[in-house]
């Protein structure tokens, strides 16, 4: 009986300490996810300082971004979501969004209009990709090369990384279908225009992977963003693809030689979504936080900490200095006209479709 | 547990003496009076329930935190509700159609699809289900997506009509007149927000034979709009699938001519005009919405998907697909899984052996050097599992790739040239090595302790009777150590299978391991049946190598100590 008594006890202990934390947290302080390193520092320097001084809310910072979708489906299906505001990737916001994990944002009215009065919708443009989705970022996925293994030719575009004979040794590509193929067709003589037709066809995908296979032997695949970083500055690789944010630092904090090859960068948002399932309390403040956090000035805050390019318009003239070094950072946006003079923008909606299927293939690929 | 024991003695020593006492007299008994059976039976079964009772604890925790979860995560291998519980009309329908045929579903489908749809947007699970079926037809995720505003925008044809004839239609107070009963009615009458709960809707009586379908949408319209939508039904104008389902009573079987409650009159205006109001063909305006829904595809798609049960996701992860005609391979291009199961076995196969040819030595010194030298080298052995696994791997990293600490060293030695450094990373070998770094202390654990309990004796003993170093060794000392490498063995063999995190860094595309697909579909596509359809095969795999083992070496012959 004692036992008894003592677990029923305990027990009762224990789910009252956890109500009341759980209380706590609804009081003052909110949980924010996004990827970690350099990122999440400029969104605490640009975002959270700001609004933790401002309102007394405690922002806990977790770094799961890269498996947020997952995390959340599971939290979803256990009926406790401990999130409050999630960073993730806009491909990743329209799945969570299509599976009813996320909630739906009106613009106009949920986030704060241009300084100059005009309407968030208006503002954002077509970076609003999804319902649920409100964009922070542009980044791109581009390639960076080193300057001193790549002889008195440097690489001027994209097609370099196919051409193994004027520029020997290994490169680094993502090891996902996403931006390989694209750049494939391209240098396999595809017009820009028509990529997205050809690789809904068999045969447009097995003309990528054709192309694809003519380097494999001189791919090194990654599949964190610090990888490539890492290949270039130790000299395993002459050229590869990754974050222009990652080569920003690698190039100017780092002082390494290498330099950027925009030709034909992959533009994609990464933004703020809220989930589904939060009390009125919790999504009201969340709410709240998104606003204060994508407003003009806020955007243009955060470049001053990492080179990625605000995703409104009107916070690209107040784009400054690095907070550090000083430097104009206005150039070394992937946004900027001198940056993106071929670029492609993500399709959201046929990698929708077609990611499951042509990640099938490119996988089955890679393992022959 | 401790007084079992005592009171187990206690009736067994008073049995005895009714035994001797007893002589054959009738079944014995115990000193109260009851068989000796029995009362055994009882203290045996009270035994067990202390027993019980003292490991429920653990028992409910490893039941709740362990078995629980990855029965869930196994049952979604075959788990396939999505399809039939958000187009339940729509798949019974479809039942009786001809999937190996040319043509596709007539129009009761498509008018049940428009319902299903209609339902399944309202509750947003529409694209839940794209996103489910594309994982077996791509193009799927974006149709439904698609659908989804428009399908809304279909029924408003009738609604138009119908409030264009009356503008008694047009609002919700007025359909809940005649469709709520009076005693509900009377209780929205001063309803607001602050009164708390929203009374629950109450259908008129004799409504469900006036207007049979008409009934069966406003009560699922009812039901949304104060459980989901958390609005007030009483003015909350009704969704527009309410005036398609009115226009199929008021044309079709009714029983409007003997009803004379509230809006008789309206309805039977309405029953007459509604004769000639435009109507809607479903499968013209699915077409219209995105000329796929007329793909053959779609439908057997659809259909194939249909049952609540599904071996689509153990197909998948076997390089198999549903077809028409049953289970079909994949085309060449899409078969991977089959190589990587092979590759993972292949590989840990590999590994294990290494483990066991680098740690039986280190094992051997271990347990034959004084105590303190040997706990020293001990903690050696562990000190890998103090440092994060990450880092080990990446330590790799730098030792290993092709401008890394071992090729130059190599090069600056003249082993090799400087062009032609060797290939250690991103491929099986960077794979083996740094598994094998990784894995070795659990080789190296159940070695030393199974060696421990070696008797030196027994070696010195082979020697004296003339056996020469190695006949000692491996006629004598080996056999004893077996159990270790038994154990070493399965421990690391089952940890290697499932590893995934050092194949993804040091792998490249040659060293990947089945559970980087795992993985991949369960953080990344999302499809987590087919993640546990292969973490299922998995499973059942290290099972059969278990039973195997236990039949060639048997399991009794594994010591970890």
């Amino acid at each position: 009986m004692n036992l008894t008594k003592t677990l029923m006890a305990s027990t009762a202990l224990t789910v009252a300490a956890g109500m009341a934390h759980s209380d706590g947290h609804m009081a003052s302080e909110m949980t924010i996810v996004s990827w970690g390193g350099a990122y999440s520092a400029s969104q605490q320097n640009a975002y959270h300082t700001p609004y933790s001084e401002m309102t007394g809310v405690k922002i806990i910072n977790d770094e799961s971004s890269a498996e947020a979708v997952s995390k959340l489906r599971a939290m979803n299906e256990a009926g406790n979501v401990t999130w409050d505001v999630v960073d993730v990737v806009a491909s990743d916001a329209l799945r969570l969004c299509d599976e009813g994990l996320a909630m739906e944002i009106d613009p106009d009215t949920q986030l704060a209009d241009a300084p100059d009065g005009t309407k968030a919708s208006e503002d954002f443009g077509d970076l609003l990709v999804g319902d649920c989705f409100i964009p922070q970022i542009v980044y791109s996925t581009t390639v960076g090369y080193r300057t001193d293994l790549v002889g008195d030719t440097p690489p001027t575009d994209i097609c370099a990384i196919f051409d193994t004979d004027a520029y020997p040794g290994k490169r680094s590509l993502e090891k996902r279908p996403i931006g390989n193929m694209e750049w494939a067709l391209l240098c396999d003589g595809v017009e820009k225009d028509a990529i997205y037709d050809a690789l809904a066809t068999e045969e447009g995908q097995q003309k990528a992977l054709d192309k694809l296979a003519t380097i494999k032997d001189d791919v090194v695949w990654w599949s964190a963003g610090a990888d490539t970083p890492q290949l270039l500055a130790d000299g395993e690789v002459v050229m590869g693809s990754t974050y222009n944010g990652r080569l920003f630092s690698l190039i100017v904090e780092q002082n390494q030689p290498v330099a950027m090859l925009w030709d034909a960068q992959m533009f994609d948002l990464d933004g703020w979504i809220i989930p589904t399932g939060l009390s009125p309390e919790r999504q009201a403040r969340a709410l709240d936080y998104v606003m204060f956090a994508t407003d003009t000035q806020r955007l243009a805050d955060q470049s001053k900490y990492i080179a990625y390019g605000p995703a409104r318009k009107s916070s690209a003239p107040l784009v400054g200095k690095h907070a550090e070094l000083g430097i104009e950072m206005a150039e070394h946006m992937p946004t900027d006209p001198e940056n993106a003079k071929n670029t492609f923008l993500y399709n959201y909606e046929f990698w929708a479709d077609y990611r499951d299927d042509i990640d099938a293939k490119f996988q089955a690929w890679l393992v022959k | 547990m401790s007084d079992a024991p005592t009171a187990q003695t206690a009736s067994s020593s008073a049995a005895e003496a009714r035994i001797a006492d007893a002589a054959y007299t009738g079944p014995m008994l115990a000193a109260d009076g009851t068989p000796l059976k029995k009362s055994l039976n009882r203290a045996l079964r009270l035994q067990k329930m202390r027993a019980l009772a003292l490991i429920a604890p653990l028992l409910i925790f490893v039941l709740v935190t362990f078995i629980a979860p990855i029965a869930d995560m196994l049952f979604r291998s075959v788990e396939n509700e999505i399809v039939s519980e958000t187009l339940p009309r729509t798949t019974t329908l479809l039942a009786n159609w001809d999937a190996k045929g040319t043509e596709i579903p007539d129009e009761a489908v498509f008018e049940a699809l428009y319902d299903d749809m209609f339902y399944a947007i309202e509750a947003k699970e529409h694209t839940k289900l794209g996103g489910r079926l594309n994982y077996e037809l791509t193009g799927m995720a974006s149709l439904f997506r698609k659908s989804g505003r428009k399908v809304e925008d279909m029924g408003e044809v009738y609604q138009d009509q119908f409030e264009g004839l009356d503008a008694f239609w047009k609002t919700g107070e007025n359909w809940n007149s005649f469709m709520g009963s009076d005693e509900w009615l009377a209780s929205m009458a001063g309803w607001t927000k602050a009164d708390g709960r929203q009374p629950k809707f109450k259908l008129r009586e004799g409504m469900a034979d006036v207007l049979p379908a008409t009934t069966a949408t406003y009560l699922k319209y009812a039901a949304f709009t104060q459980n989901e939508d958390q609005k007030n039904l009483y003015t909350t104008d009704p969704w527009a699938i309410v005036y398609s389902s009115l226009h199929k009573d008021l044309t079709g079987e009714n029983a409007l001519a003997d009803y004379a409650g509230p809006a008789a009159e309206q309805l039977k205006a309405g029953a007459a005009a509604a004769t000639s109001f435009e109507t809607v063909n479903f499968s013209e305006a699915f077409l219209d919405i995105d000329k796929k829904w007329h793909d053959l595809d779609v439908w057997t798609t659809i259909k194939a998907y249909s049952p609540k049960l599904t071996s689509g996701y153990f197909l998948n992860a076997i390089d198999m697909q549903k077809s028409v005609d049953g289970a079909e391979m994949r085309p060449e291009n899409q078969q991977i899984y089959g190589i990587l199961f092979y590759r993972t076995m292949k590989m840990s196969v590999i590994i294990t052996l290494s483990c066991i040819m680098l740690g039986y030595p280190v094992a051997w010194i271990l347990a034959n050097l004084p105590a303190r030298q040997a706990n020293l080298l001990l903690i050696l052995v562990l000190l890998p599992f103090w440092t994060s696994l990450l880092v080990r791997t990446s330590a790799w990293k730098v030792l290993l790739q092709d401008q890394g600490v071992i090729n130059d060293t190599l090069v600056w030695l003249g082993i090799v040239a400087t062009d032609d450094r060797l290939a250690l990373i991103n491929n099986q070998t960077g794979t083996i090595i740094a598994m094998t770094h990784i894995l070795l202390p659990f080789m190296i654990l159940p070695l030393y302790s199974v060696m421990q309990t070696i008797q030196p004796t027994y070696l010195r003993a082979a020697k004296s009777l003339g056996a020469t170093n190695w006949t000692a060794f491996w006629r004598v000392y080996f056999p004893q150590s077996v159990p270790g490498i038994g154990a070493g063995s399965i421990l690391v063999f089952i940890l290697a299978i499932g590893y995934y995190i050092t194949p993804a860094i040091v792998g490249g595309t040659e060293g990947t391991f089945i559970s980087n697909r795992i993985a991949y579909h369960i953080s990344s596509s999302l499809n987590w049946g087919l993640g546990a359809a292969l973490g299922a095969i998995l499973l059942a795999a290290v099972m059969l190598l278990y039973y195997a083992y236990d039949k060639i070496v048997g399991i009794d012959n594994v010591k970890l100590g």
